[in-house]
């Protein structure tokens, strides 16, 4: 399922060079998966929708990693609330979905969502209004992670929150709105989150058509977030977030604005994570408070180091080994998957710091120089 | 000589008084045919109910704690007269006693006695009685019962039985009690000015049971203006006590909720703000500690059930070494691999605590695990205005500053504290000066790992001991390591019961959830103007 | 009629009665300082004078209790080191701050004057002028053939020099360089003031340096700051010989 993808890219941006192969991999990912889906059942390349589904679920981590190694990797900042702009995009286009339930609910109210039914609300909340419109729900899947993320990293880069500081608050943030989103009176389904989607834009979640456009969406949208990242980490600006992370206070002095530039690419950065939030939702059915746990953010930064963070293909190969991993653990021996991720934290971080491309590039070096 | 008091015929007590005045006793001066008391338990030997009721109400009104058992007796069916004088006997299992005297009578034999009968009306008398004579019992506890059945029965008649408890009680919470009783109960008086001296008591005690009192009296006493003002003076005075009150139980609450931050907090204000090591592995150290704990009472309870009152004790060294331990090993193992990347340590350490709490998932159980709190550190203690405090919470007040002020002792006074802030200061120099800063950081990181480790066993009180006991708190106490201004005890100790009462003051307006979330968003925008905490160290080497 | 002010009389930095203290210790004590167009300026003083915090106060990083802190017109106790830095104040950090990981040739791109908008710089190609400008300065710093190296391979004094070069970018008007010869061999020392003395001159230039032979090396007029106010100035012979500073230098 995931491994070839992984072994590909890998190889492909492991040599240095984002040439032809690169493409051909990309193209391969994006029709093979689909294709193969299409596959009579007992054929033995044939993947099953769950295999679809699956795959797009950690294309959309692996957009999510892009985003956080964006201005981890490059910009020195370690948010541990990028779950929070995730779960904001997945909670933006879940609310489309509850919307296109209409009077299909267990309470069959035309309107009205059934935990606002069963909550006695007699109308809908004027911020839900809009999100009966897939093409605003999409926006606001952007939209309200970014502007969260532009006053949030306004307040704290405007007074030099840095380094473990603003890790630290981030990881408030996501907490905050964890709990906000667990009352019921916020309108946004309390405990339960949404589930019980049933359509998007008319065709039902649950054909093979769907699951196979959603796949191909989200490898769409993580090949155009890699491209964007690539073109802004290879630009001066690239380099100017690159000199914040190795030395801030010295870009001060050479008249950048530090905070301006960290805003910018902590807000891209979120937007790029609400995305992937919104691709996620309508792939797994359901959205709810526990994607905010601090919990989650913070696992999603150790698939950046393990991919090896400061390149982007890094973030995606790592997102889809710790993901493939997890799969396969969770359900050989759940007990030894906890062991195993804190293990990688430790590992990562004391013996791999360059994590897998880092590895695989020394790899590389040593045999040309073997030769 | 008491027993002639019985007697029923002048001839007898004409006997009695000429004994009596013979007797040295002064009670005995009043003399037979003049003792009320005698006279009240002959009625209650008359025969008819009527007769019976006032005899009673008559014995309820004196306000003699002897009546008591004779009149728990009639209740019981057990108060009897002899066939053959007439004298009243209360019925035991182990015989007849003399119902005035308490002396055993003969015959032992029950045929020779006649139950006193009785019906509902003697019953509902018996009841009053019973509830205003307990008033005079020697018992502390029954009397403060019957002063809260006076209070909550409110019949004017009580009044004078009242008065004269209030009076005669020395303890001053029953006295209290009494006064409301009074108070309530003179509401009910016919008299107008009696009335109003009872709605200025109410007005100046502070319990809610008053104010309804003093509102329903507004309400019914709509004719009379003088009352009305009377009562809305009083409503407006116990309102203000009241308000006064709830401060302070507020306060209380939130200065316990600070001292649990706080004791979680001094630990991370040690290796965070002291070394610079940002800890997420701090929750677990708590956790290590709260299942110290735990193994520390099932331990003393399988092989020394005597020591369960000082289980807690023994716990909090056995907390401090095993998690100072683990931090000991934690830091000379990975941590020193990692120092100057506060990142990496923070992820690292985020990943062991996942390991740690799995590991203790995996041996303990997922389950939560109780601990008992020693009976020492039970109940609650009642203050005056109505404040109680749960006294394990006010231990752990007790606990959280003892702590505190150790560390600070152990830091400004030991040969190991001098150590520590050289090598935190001025780490090559104190390495030429010959100090092992090696052994310096693990012993620090190991110390502070211990204070979390002692954090656990307060936890434990009153907290369930499950394995991510510390997730809960992590984060609050990060937010006051901030707050409070790194590596500044004073400060942690200042963000602790700040955020504490905050949180406690915000929590009856918008609720533990909101509450909390206006609690970190106030910190982030906190940091806004003072990015380096409430009590910052300023200068040109705090960047560095 | 009053004759106008010849335009060289206006100085380039005009520090008067900066105070600034941290935790009531004075870092600086009524400092005045005054520095004309075209100067190079070498300011001494002992461990704990307030050199540094005197060079945090030009640049913005730390805002002075009281006292005047102009550049040119601007009133610099108003501003940030962001616009401190676009007005045309370039700083060198006692302890070389270069970026590691980026090439030297990318350092100096950084700092080249011009404009400085995120969206602006996304887009940002170098032209021809710019690249002859870069070349320029790395002959002047002598990395042409280190160009293409990360400056976190430099060498020591390299780096010393790469910052400099990078000062030279940003073209400013007036140049802080704190300690530029620390850990330098001698002939690098040599070259650095020659290096100096050639920037000098179109630009200010404040040096503060501790190494007296780089001092004498400058010859100009020197600063002695101590307890964070001046303590004497003049040429570097004059001051040598005035008895405070030697007591200063030499205990009491």
């Amino acid at each position: 399922m995931g491994g070839p993808i992984t072994a590909a890219l890998a190889g492909g941006r492991a040599g240095g060079r984002a040439g032809r192969s690169l493409w051909l991999i990309w193209a391969i990912a994006l029709a093979a998966v689909p294709l193969l889906n299409k596959l009579p059942a007992d054929s033995p390349f044939y993947l099953s929708d769950f295999v679809v589904s699956v795959t797009g679920k950690w294309i959309c981590y692996a957009i999510l990693a892009l985003s956080i190694d964006l201005i981890w990797g490059y910009c020195g900042i370690l948010s541990l609330g990028h779950g929070a702009f995730f779960a904001l995009g997945g909670y933006a286009i879940g609310m489309h979905l509850m919307r296109m339930i209409g009077s299909r609910g267990v309470f069959g109210h035309p309107v009205l969502p059934d935990f606002m039914v069963f909550l006695n609300w007699p109308a809908l909340p004027w911020y839900w209004h809009g999100f009966e419109y897939f093409v605003f729900a999409a926006f606001m899947a952007l939209a309200v992670p970014g502007t969260l993320a532009l006053v949030f990293g306004w307040l704290a880069f405007r007074s030099r929150i840095t380094g473990v500081y603003f890790s630290i608050i981030t990881q408030a943030m996501t907490y905050a709105l964890m709990l906000a989103f667990f009352r019921n009176d916020m309108g946004f389904g309390g405990n339960n989150g949404f589930t019980g989607f049933k359509d998007l834009l008319g065709i039902p979640l649950q054909t093979p058509e769907m699951r196979s456009a959603l796949y191909v969406a989200s490898l769409l949208a993580l090949m155009l977030s890699f491209l964007l990242c690539r073109f802004i980490v290879s630009s001066k600006l690239g380099r100017v977030l690159v000199a914040i992370r190795d030395a801030e206070s010295r870009v001060r002095f050479l008249g950048y604005s530090v905070t301006a530039y960290k805003l910018f690419v902590f807000t891209l950065s979120a937007v790029l994570a609400g995305l992937a939030g919104a691709l996620y939702v309508p792939q797994v059915g359901i959205i709810n408070p526990g994607e905010f746990s601090p919990a989650n953010s913070i696992e999603a930064v150790i698939w950046v180091a393990v991919g090896g963070r400061g390149t982007l293909s890094g973030a995606i190969l790592g997102a889809l080994a710790v993901n493939g991993a997890k799969s396969w653990l969770t359900t050989v021996a759940p007990d030894l998957w906890l062991f195993v991720l804190g293990g990688l934290f430790v590992a990562v971080t004391v013996v791999l710091p360059n994590g897998l491309i880092g590895l695989l590039r020394r790899r590389k070096r040593d045999e040309g120089n073997g030769q | 000589m008491i027993k002639l008091r019985t007697l029923p015929t002048i001839a007898l007590l004409a006997l009695a008084m000429l004994i009596c005045s013979l007797a040295p006793r002064p009670a005995t001066a009043q003399g037979a045919a003049a003792d009320p008391f005698a006279a009240a338990l002959e009625r209650l030997a008359g025969g008819d109910f009527g007769q019976i009721v006032e005899g009673i109400n008559a014995l309820a009104a004196l306000g003699d704690a002897r009546a008591v058992p004779i009149l728990r007796a009639l209740g019981d069916n057990a108060l009897a007269k002899r066939q053959s004088d007439q004298r009243l006997a209360i019925l035991r299992d182990d015989g007849p006693i003399d119902a005035a005297t308490g002396t055993r009578l003969e015959p032992a034999d029950r045929a020779a006695y006649a139950p006193i009968g009785i019906n509902n009306r003697v019953r509902v008398a018996l009841r009053g009685a019973l509830g205003r004579l307990v008033l005079f019992s020697p018992d502390d506890a029954e009397r403060l019962a019957a002063a809260q059945g006076v209070y909550r029965s409110r019949a004017a008649e009580n009044l004078p039985l009242i008065e004269r408890a209030y009076a005669a009680e020395r303890n001053p919470r029953i006295k209290a009690q009494l006064e409301l009783a009074l108070a309530a109960t003179r509401l009910m008086s016919p008299d107008a000015a009696t009335r109003r001296a009872g709605v200025d008591t109410l007005g100046a005690s502070s319990s809610a049971e008053a104010r309804a009192l003093l509102v329903e009296t507004r309400a019914a006493a709509n004719s009379d203006a003088e009352l009305v003002a009377a009562v809305d003076r009083a409503l407006a005075s116990l309102d203000f006590r009241l308000q006064i009150a709830s401060a302070a139980q507020t306060f209380f609450q939130g200065l316990s909720l600070g001292s649990v931050l706080l004791l979680a907090a001094i630990g991370l204000a040690i290796t965070f703000g002291v070394m610079g090591v940002i800890n997420m592995a701090h929750g677990e150290m708590v956790m290590i500690g709260a299942y110290a704990t735990y193994l520390v009472q099932e331990a003393i309870r399988a092989w020394a059930p005597g020591l369960a009152d000082v289980s807690i004790l023994i716990a909090i060294p056995a907390a401090f070494l095993s998690a100072g331990a683990f931090g000991f090993v934690l830091e000379r193992g990975l941590i020193r691999h990692l120092y100057g990347r506060p990142l990496e340590t923070l992820l690292m350490t985020f990943g062991l605590g996942m390991i740690v709490q799995q590991a203790v998932r995996l041996a303990f159980g997922a389950q939560n695990r109780e601990v008992s709190s020693p009976t020492w550190m039970q109940g609650t203690i009642a203050l005056p205005g109505g404040i109680a405090i749960t006294q394990n919470r006010l231990w752990i007040i007790v606990f959280g500053l003892a702590v505190l002020l150790a560390t600070v002792a152990v830091i400004r006074f030991t040969r190991f504290g001098l150590n520590m802030r050289a090598v935190t200061q001025n780490r090559p120099i104190a390495a030429t000066m010959g100090i092992p800063t090696g052994r310096v950081d693990a012993m620090t990181f190991a110390f502070g790992s211990g204070i979390a480790g002692m954090a656990g066993v307060a936890l434990s009180q009153i907290d369930n001991v499950s394995p991510n006991l510390g997730t809960g708190y992590i984060i609050d106490s990060f937010m006051v390591v901030v707050f409070g201004g790194v590596g500044n005890l004073a400060g942690t100790l200042v963000g602790a019961f700040i955020l504490g009462i905050v949180n406690k003051v915000l929590e009856p307006y918008a609720g533990a959830v909101l509450g909390k979330i206006f609690v970190l968003v106030a910190i982030i925008l906190f940091i806004q103007r003072r990015p380096r905490g409430l009590f910052a160290l300023r200068g040109r080497f705090v960047e560095s | 009629m009053t004759t106008p002010a010849a335009p060289a009389a206006e100085p380039v930095l005009y520090l008067d009665g900066v105070t600034v203290t941290f935790d009531g210790f004075r870092a600086l004590n009524e400092l005045s300082i005054v520095v004309e167009p075209g100067e190079l300026r070498t300011i001494i003083g002992p461990n704990g004078a307030g050199k540094t915090t005197m060079m945090d106060v030009i640049t913005g990083k730390t805002k002075p209790d009281r006292g005047t802190v102009r550049f040119k017109q601007h009133d610099l106790t108003r501003l940030d080191e962001v616009r401190i830095a676009n007005l045309g104040i370039g700083r060198k950090f006692q302890k070389p701050t270069v970026f590691d990981h980026l090439t030297v040739v990318e350092n100096l791109e950084l700092a080249l004057k011009g404009e400085r908008r995120p969206l602006i710089v996304l887009f940002a190609r170098l032209d021809a002028d710019e690249r002859a400008r870069i070349d320029e300065v790395l002959t002047l710093v002598g990395l042409t053939a280190r160009a293409r190296a990360p400056a976190g391979l430099l060498s020591h004094g390299q780096r010393q020099w790469l910052e400099i070069g990078m000062l030279l970018m940003q073209d400013p008007e007036l140049l802080l360089i704190d300690e530029p010869v620390a850990g330098m061999t001698d002939h690098e020392t040599h070259e650095t003031a020659e290096l100096l003395r050639r920037i000098a001159g179109e630009r200010s230039v404040v040096v503060v340096e501790h190494d007296m032979e780089f001092v004498r090396a400058l010859a100009r007029r020197v600063t002695v700051l101590h307890e964070g106010r001046v303590l004497a100035e003049g040429p570097i012979d004059h001051v040598q010989n005035d008895p405070r500073v030697i007591e200063v230098y030499l205990g009491r």
